[in-house]
């Protein structure tokens, strides 16, 4: 099954973060890419710019609504994904579990919808 | 035989399947493809043509492979109409291969066991656990559960489906955990067992058919998580705790339906054969070395059982018991239960002393046997006008109509010394 993880976090962390640790912060998900591409488990990556970058695009009384700012306003904001494959939810949970985002933020697992 | 007693015959029958192998033939069916739904569907049109066939033709001599192989079929035609994707056709395909091999041979692998993990897995929402353990694997339907948790049938019934839907889609797993996971993991399934358990329990009257069925449906899943995991000590704890509980389940109201309180039961009353059994299977879990919640509580019981037999509680020992409980679950009722003995062993004022302070903590200001406990030991320490007012409060929230008159009893000896 393929499962996509949503990784959900404070940006303002990542801004009053000190550069070392921001070097820190990138090689700790460098290291779990890398892990997941040598399990093979791995089908796509991406880490997202900021919500401020953010633009939401809905069709209202047939009218195109072209707004700045994301979908949703929360505290916390999703930063980046990985689209992985996994046996069942468990090995998914336990990749989860690995990523640095679950430790600095929060990791949302959904399986996607196989067509 | 007549037509009728071959009917009667095979309702029979079929009945003592359903008992015995429906979770198991649950299980077998949806453990490959975790569709649980088409299981049970699939499953409850063989027991109609069994319902059907039997009377004219008898009952086959290996029922369960008969239900198994009806099952199987309807399963395959479903998917086939259902237009499945082409991913989960091959499951469905290979499965079915699978129960081809087996489906000859009378042992069906039991994994109920995996099935019980699947229900009670933490991406399952823990309130609907319970009512999906007993929908799954002893076949209750909706509105039987609904009706013992006290919810409505529909609301139940989309709840359970939307469970089952999270399993299947979400690639909820029916597998035992591994060693590392299991003490989080076996406690959640026995923390479902124990909800369903004392949710049946709470109709002292036994009144209300669904509550004692529940709580008989419960023991059966205790015995059942104790059976499939004889090496995890909490697992027996829990069936001890549920048998000692049970059996002096009609000790619990006089002959005219009134409640009777623990300390004024007549152990005569109590089910011999289910506490020496408790016995049995407390003494087996302690000798497994590992010590848990489920185990002290059956201890204190055993204490009780074993204080009323003799004429003399050990009540020391139970308060060393919840001093256990209390460090090992920090729980406001524990601590509760734990200043009702400290009673016993030294007076009224200093079990009051040590009561927990429902000003911290809101849910147990809504405690019906927190309001009780506290009108009966104001009570014993002279108290009037304080007891009073806590039986009022007890009296307010307690929803069984046996419970309240005992504490309006309770409350009128108060004002008439």
């Amino acid at each position: 099954m393929q499962y996509l993880l949503l990784l959900y976090s404070n940006e303002n962390g990542w801004d009053s973060m000190t550069p070392a640790q921001q070097q820190q912060g990138m090689a700790a998900y460098q290291a779990y890419t890398e892990a997941l591409r040598k399990s093979g488990a791995l089908q796509g990556s991406n880490r997202l710019q900021p919500v401020s970058t953010a633009t939401t695009v809905r069709i209202a009384d047939g009218k195109s609504q072209v707004l700045d700012g994301p979908y949703a306003d929360s505290k916390e904001q999703l930063g980046g994904y990985y689209l992985i494959e996994a046996p069942d939810l468990d090995a998914a949970i336990a990749w989860a579990n690995r990523c640095p985002g679950a430790s600095h933020g929060v990791v949302e697992v959904r399986p996607v919808w196989q067509m | 035989m007549t037509m009728q007693e071959h009917g009667a015959q095979a309702r029979r029958t079929a009945d003592a399947v359903a008992r015995r192998s429906y979770g198991k033939l649950v299980a077998y069916l949806a453990a490959a493809t975790r569709d649980v739904a088409a299981a049970e569907d699939a499953l409850s049109e063989a027991f109609a043509a069994a319902l059907a066939e039997w009377p004219s033709k008898g009952c086959p001599a290996n029922p369960e492979a008969w239900l198994l192989t009806v099952a199987r079929r309807r399963l395959i035609d479903g998917a086939r109409h259902r237009r499945v994707a082409d991913a989960a056709e091959d499951d469905v395909r290979r499965f079915v291969e699978s129960l081809d091999e087996t489906a000859d041979d009378a042992a069906i692998p039991d994994q109920r066991l995996a099935l019980l993990f699947a229900c009670a897995h933490p991406a399952i929402d823990e309130t609907i656990r319970a009512p999906l353990m007993l929908q799954t694997v002893l076949g209750l339907d909706a509105d039987a559960i609904a009706s013992a948790f006290l919810t409505s049938p529909a609301a139940m019934a989309k709840r359970l489906v939307r469970a089952k839907q999270k399993i299947r889609e979400a690639g909820i797993p029916f597998r035992v955990p591994e060693r590392s996971e299991m003490p989080a993991r076996r406690d959640a399934v026995l923390g479902a067992i124990y909800a369903a358990f004392a949710e049946g329990w709470t109709d002292p009257e036994g009144a209300d058919a669904a509550r004692r069925d529940l709580a008989e449906e419960a023991t059966f899943l205790a015995r059942l998580a104790a059976e499939l995991m004889p090496n995890e000590a909490e697992a027996l704890g829990l069936f001890a705790l549920v048998l000692y509980a049970e059996s002096r389940r009609a000790a619990r109201r006089d002959s005219r339906g009134e409640f009777v309180p623990l300390a004024e039961q007549n152990p005569a009353a109590w089910d011999a054969a289910m506490i020496a059994e408790a016995e049995t299977v407390l003494r087996q879990a302690s000798a497994l070395g590992a010590i848990g919640r489920y185990q002290l509580e059956a201890a204190v019981q055993s204490a009780h059982a074993e204080g009323k037999r003799s004429g003399s509680t050990n009540a020391e020992a139970i308060v060393a018991l919840y001093d256990a409980l209390h460090a090992l679950t920090e729980s406001p009722v524990v601590a509760l239960n734990r200043a009702l003995a400290l009673a016993e062993l030294h007076g009224a004022d200093a079990a009051l002393a040590a009561m927990p302070d429902a000003a911290r903590d809101a849910r147990l200001g809504r405690y019906q046997p927190y309001w009780a406990a506290r009108a009966e030991l104001l009570s014993r320490a002279g108290r009037s006008t304080e007891a009073h007012q806590a039986y009022e409060i007890a009296i307010g929230l307690e929803r069984d109509e046996a419970v309240r008159r005992f504490l309006q009893k309770r409350q009128a000896a108060l004002d008439a010394r």
